[in-house]
């Protein structure tokens, strides 16, 4: 983090806010950090708990049982939890650590936790588990010296024997430990509490370890309540294709499933991005990039709250006016203190030059030259700013209301990409849009009040104080549909008696003629009440859209909350080193940044570094390479420059500095992987990239 | 298990008769009785022994102290039970006379058993010949066991080595599992109640499994279910038919689920309990579908097609002017089936990502997202690579799921 205050300070802007963005930034983060932790805790709750209750029940099993008789008929299996985390591998560290966590603290103290590469073997195996078996029991137990010599002792020997015998020891200890102290620290853990060894990926183990390792201490569970969770990242069918039957019917095996991640997303954009709390605001595009890699690429949560955390950091680094991005209080205070560099900056803004103009002539003035005019201006902007947030969450999860239980989803199916769609442009000016509104338009009763009953809900529950006359106006429309239905029953009445007026006229003609009758009444009365309200509620509702829901770049200063660069995202997140290593070799000027390097276009130039000309030379051959050819091309690139008569001078020779320069170019080609020596012709180089011909 | 002790009793006569050989090998089936039957004829005949497992002591060492310790401990006289460091054979065959001669158990044999001796060939070449010949290396009167699943045919070391007498545990037949399974039944129900339910279940279940502990282990899971219309008084104990009828579904049901260990036994009580159907239990097979990201499935698929189309279609298939469309198709439905059996072929990192960029709609950029993707793949197991000897080859890899993963994902 120091570092990191450092390059703030090298931001090209140096005002002196720079310290105090950095204080921001640091603060932000944490209380963001903080909330995505409360939110993973929260949506893991329910696996642990089970895993929980799932552990003690098999350990109470484990001890009731010893006499009966089914018990002594049944061969002892391991009781296993098999854990089925998903594809995201990179978010199941913080999910391991938080199920360690609460094991410890409701369970067992005895938990070990393998990974696959430090499993080559059996042994490595027992040697990891009895290590940090006896580390941790040194948590709890603090050992005295003599212990601790005992330990190293058992750590030569690691097999299954030395484990019971250190497990019997420890829990004998534990044992006249609570008898002496009475319910002190280990009596959180029952009575000889299991040993619980987690496999985090299981997929990575190879068959025989896991097999030897489940029938070995098959053999000794009776002496060793051991528990086995597998942490599966595909699907549990992995179980049966690693361990043939024999082994895995010495196991007892439970499945549990995580959280999907998408869920999980959902759930943090909605926490972290569709609220008001944070003053911090992702742009569309920077927010679809996000996403895109997500969905595209790794579906790891954890990616993404770090690229969320990059984007914080940009923002505050490149955005020198991001120190009003901050809470409405303090925004208020610094908006005041800000200096005339800063006021400069505010007038720099786009969205504020836009502001500027629509106002008159003598505003215009004293906005761009009075400070003090402007400070008080940027505070009301940034009002109205904070109460355009507000008002934008509601009314978004109104509209999602209505949307996520239309046919064919037209604007998404999901919250975030309603909110995408809104931040892009104005959204009811979209196509999809117009189809939401037909589709709306033709929704049953029953579908919309409960609808506008959500919305009410949500309108209530939000923080605006201007939703005032929207929720009465909601609410007099469902007022307005139950009238509806008492009018509906008389209606119905009504119908029925026509309807048996019907049936006694028994005349063909009449039947003809009241038919008629009946069906010209039903076309002209084209909208009953009901569809009458149905067309004012969604008129309404599109008001509501088009007054609230504006992309936030029509609002004036939104440059200090929205991050919105989304290339430089891109650029960080989403690397491409193939594609730079090209540009890097083919046009140096792109990073050296010289001026004489500036080619035009195809042209090999002698000025460039001897590794590029190797390289566009070799773009130009094809799969095999003939080394004395390359060599001759490069001197003549290389010489080209020193004219004909340089040239006559060295006509075949080639100089042997030249000749230095080129091996090495060309060994270090070898050395990023474009060629490689061939053993297919003498004195022939392969290359190894395609797009040659 | 007293039965099986009296099934086994000319087994182990015959077993006394070459007490005096250096090495005895046993060998027979899965659960066929050798461990029990060794463990109880020495017991009861109260003859100083070792019992080693060795696919515990899973390197030469642990095995050779550990016998070391077992030793020490069945002699009673000596107290020091420290542990002695004997890394060689040559250590253990000198500090095994030591240990036998603090004894005075010289006029008696003493037995080494070694269970799941097949776990002695992967050890160093040295050892299983070694104790073949124990007796001769020690000078003593010391008799190795060998325990095994599998033939002596399979174990003789290329080298040559001393012949073991060799001794084979026939399976049991379904006479002798029911005689065994019978015999300890439950105190509160007769033992001919159980034994008439124990034909019910050999009847279900012998076609799938002979495993003694396994039918074990069902019987117990399933007989509180068989009881049940005695304890609600609708049948008596005598009543087999109605019995039968009640149980024959259930059991039917257990062996497509309790067995294959689809659901745990633990479950499978549960579910007994409280009479629910089976059906809202998912068993493990049932969560086949594994969610990817967008660019995974396209790799996923991408490398299936690279692994099972051969190199000469590529041009083919992904191509936009390939020509002959009638031709390959019918091409194409030939060569998979043929393809399929032959399993998948490796395929070089170019290829896949050629055929990537051909099944991706809109453009792909080579990111390091999508190479990162490649690996993670690999760790998950749906691809391995093949041969890695060279970095700069180009890695090659092979896609291992199959073709109804493939559909599901492709969906």
């Amino acid at each position: 983090m120091k570092i990191e205050a450092i390059h703030f300070g090298e931001g090209e802007n140096d005002s002196e806010d720079r310290e105090l963005r950095f204080d921001t930034c640091q603060s932000l983060w944490n209380q963001i950090k903080l909330e995505t932790e409360q939110i993973q805790e929260d949506l893991n709750k329910q696996l642990l708990d089970n895993l929980v209750s799932f552990l003690r029940r098999s350990h109470s099993d484990f001890q009731e049982k010893k006499t009966e008789w089914t018990c002594r008929m049944k061969s002892r299996e391991i009781p296993t939890a098999a854990l089925v985390l998903g594809v995201n591998v990179t978010d199941h560290d913080l999910t391991f650590r938080n199920l360690s966590e609460a094991l410890r603290n409701n369970i067992t103290p005895y938990i070990a936790l393998l990974e696959a590469k430090d499993c080559p073997g059996v042994k490595n195996l027992m040697q990891k588990l009895m290590g940090q078996l006896m580390n941790c029991s040194t948590d709890v137990v603090s050992l005295e010296d003599e212990d601790s010599v005992q330990v190293s002792q058992n750590r030569i020997r690691c097999s299954m024997n030395s484990l019971i015998d250190w497990y019997k020891s420890v829990t004998k200890k534990t044992d006249s430990e609570t008898l002496s102290k009475k319910r002190t620290s280990s009596s959180r853990h029952q009575q000889s509490p299991p040993v619980v060894v987690i496999f985090k990926d299981m997929e990575s183990f190879t068959t025989k370890v896991l097999q030897d390792f489940i029938v070995i201490s098959s053999q000794h569970i009776r002496e060793l309540p051991l528990v086995l969770i597998f942490g599966i990242a595909t699907s549990p069918m992995i179980i049966h294709s690693l361990l043939p039957h024999s082994v895995s019917s010495l196991l007892c095996i439970e499945l549990f499933q995580s959280l999907s991640c998408k869920e999980h997303l959902s759930t943090v954009i909605d926490k972290l991005l569709l609220t008001s709390r944070f003053p911090f605001k992702l742009g569309e595009k920077v927010l679809q990039v996000l996403i895109n890699i997500f969905l595209y690429h790794d579906f790891s949560v954890w990616n993404f709250i770090k690229g969320f955390q990059l984007c914080i950091v940009e923002h505050f680094y490149s955005q020198p006016l991001s120190v009003l991005c901050c809470q409405r209080a303090d925004a208020k205070k610094r908006v005041n203190s800000l200096s005339h560099d800063q006021c400069e900056n505010i007038r720099r803004l786009p969205s504020f030059r836009r502001y500027v103009e629509r106002q008159e002539a003598e505003k215009q003035i004293a906005l761009l030259t009075a400070d003090n005019f402007l400070k008080e201006t940027t505070q009301k902007l940034l009002e109205d700013l904070h109460v355009y947030h507000e008002n934008y969450v509601s009314v978004l999860r109104c509209l999602h209301v209505f949307t996520c239980s239309l046919p064919k989803y037209p604007l998404g199916k999901q919250i975030r990409e309603l909110h995408c769609a809104c931040l892009e442009n104005q959204v009811w000016e979209t196509e999809d849009y117009e189809s939401f509104l037909q589709l709306a338009r033709m929704l049953n009763k029953s579908d919309l009040e409960t609808m506008l009953q959500q919305c009410v809900e949500i309108l209530v529950s939000s923080s605006g104080n201007e939703f005032d006359k929207a929720i009465g106006k909601l609410k007099e429309f469902l007022t307005q549909f139950h009238k509806l239905e008492a009018e509906a029953f008389q209606e119905q009445d009504v119908s029925v008696s026509s309807q048996k007026e019907l049936q006694k006229k028994t005349d063909l003609y009449h039947l003809q003629k009241t038919l008629l009758e009946l069906k010209d009444s039903r076309r002209s009365k084209k909208l009953t009440k009901f569809e009458m309200l149905r067309f004012e509620v969604v008129d309404y509702i599109d008001s509501l859209v088009r007054n609230y829901l504006v992309p936030a770049d029509h609002k004036t200063l939104h440059e200090i909350v929205y991050f919105n660069t989304a290339s430089v995202l891109r650029g960080h997140l989403n690397a491409a080193p193939r594609i730079a290593l090209h540009t890097a070799l083919n046009n140096p000027y792109s990073y050296l940044k010289n001026e004489a390097l500036k080619s035009d276009g195809g042209s090999i130039s002698n000025k460039a570094p001897d590794i590029c000309i190797v390289y566009k030379l070799h773009l130009e051959c094809g799969r095999l390479i003939n080394l004395v050819d390359w060599l001759e091309a490069f001197s003549t690139v290389v010489t080209a420059v020193e004219g004909p008569n340089a040239d006559a001078a060295s006509s075949d020779q080639v100089d042997d500095i030249i000749h230095a320069r080129f091996i090495r170019a060309v060994s270090e080609l070898e050395l990023l992987g474009f060629i490689k020596p061939s053993k297919q012709k003498t004195d022939h180089v392969a290359r190894l990239t395609w797009g040659g011909c | 298990l007293h039965k099986l002790e009296h099934l086994s009793l000319c087994i182990s006569s015959r077993v006394r008769q070459h007490f005096s050989f250096p090495s005895i090998f046993i060998y027979g089936h899965t659960s066929s009785g050798k461990t029990y039957v060794m463990q109880t004829l020495l017991s009861t005949l109260q003859l100083p022994h070792v019992f080693v497992n060795c696919m515990e002591c899973f390197t030469s060492r642990l095995l050779l102290e550990e016998i070391l310790t077992q030793l020490q401990s069945c002699s009673p006289e000596t107290e020091q039970t420290s542990q002695v460091p004997c890394d060689t054979f040559n250590d253990f065959v000198r500090l095994f006379k030591q240990a036998v001669a603090t004894q005075e158990l010289r006029d008696q044999t003493l037995y080494i058993v070694l269970d799941r001796a097949e776990q002695l060939r992967e050890m160093e070449a040295n050892i299983l010949p070694a104790f073949l010949r124990l007796q001769e290396l020690t000078d003593r009167n010391v008799t190795v066991v060998l325990l095994s699943e599998i033939v002596w045919e399979l174990f003789r070391p290329n080298t040559g080595c001393f012949e073991p007498f060799t001794l084979y545990f026939p399976d049991y037949s379904i006479g002798h599992l029911q005689k065994i399974l019978s015999q300890n039944h439950p105190p509160e129900y007769s033992a001919d109640f159980y034994s008439a339910y124990i034909n019910i279940l050999l009847g279900v279940f012998y076609m799938v499994c002979r495993d003694l502990k396994e039918l074990q282990h069902l019987a117990a899971l399933n007989f509180s279910k068989y009881c049940e219309p005695v304890a609600r008084g609708e049948a008596n104990e005598r009543d087999s038919r109605k019995l039968w009828k009640n149980i024959e579904p259930h059991l039917k049901k257990a062996m497509q689920t309790v067995y294959l260990r689809e659901i745990s036994s633990s479950q499978w009580e549960h579910l007994q309990h409280d009479d629910g159907e089976p059906g809202q239990l998912k068993g493990l097979s049932a969560h086949t579908h594994v969610e990817l990201p967008y660019y995974s499935k396209f790799l996923l698929i991408a490398a299936y097609l690279a692994s099972y189309n051969p190199v000469r279609t590529d041009k083919r298939f992904f191509l936009k002017h390939h020509g002959k469309i009638r031709k390959t198709n019918f091409m194409k439905k030939h060569e998979k089936t043929s393809n399929h059996l032959l399993g998948p072929k490796p395929f070089p990192l170019d290829r896949l990502l050629a055929i990537l960029y051909s099944i991706v709609d809109n453009r792909v950029a080579p990111t390091a997202n999508i190479f990162s993707q490649i690996t993670s793949l690999v760790t998950l197991q749906l691809l391995s690579t093949v041969g890695h000897n060279d970095q700069l080859d180009g890695p090659r890899y092979k896609c291992t799921v199959s073709l109804d993963f493939i559909r599901a994902v492709a969906r």
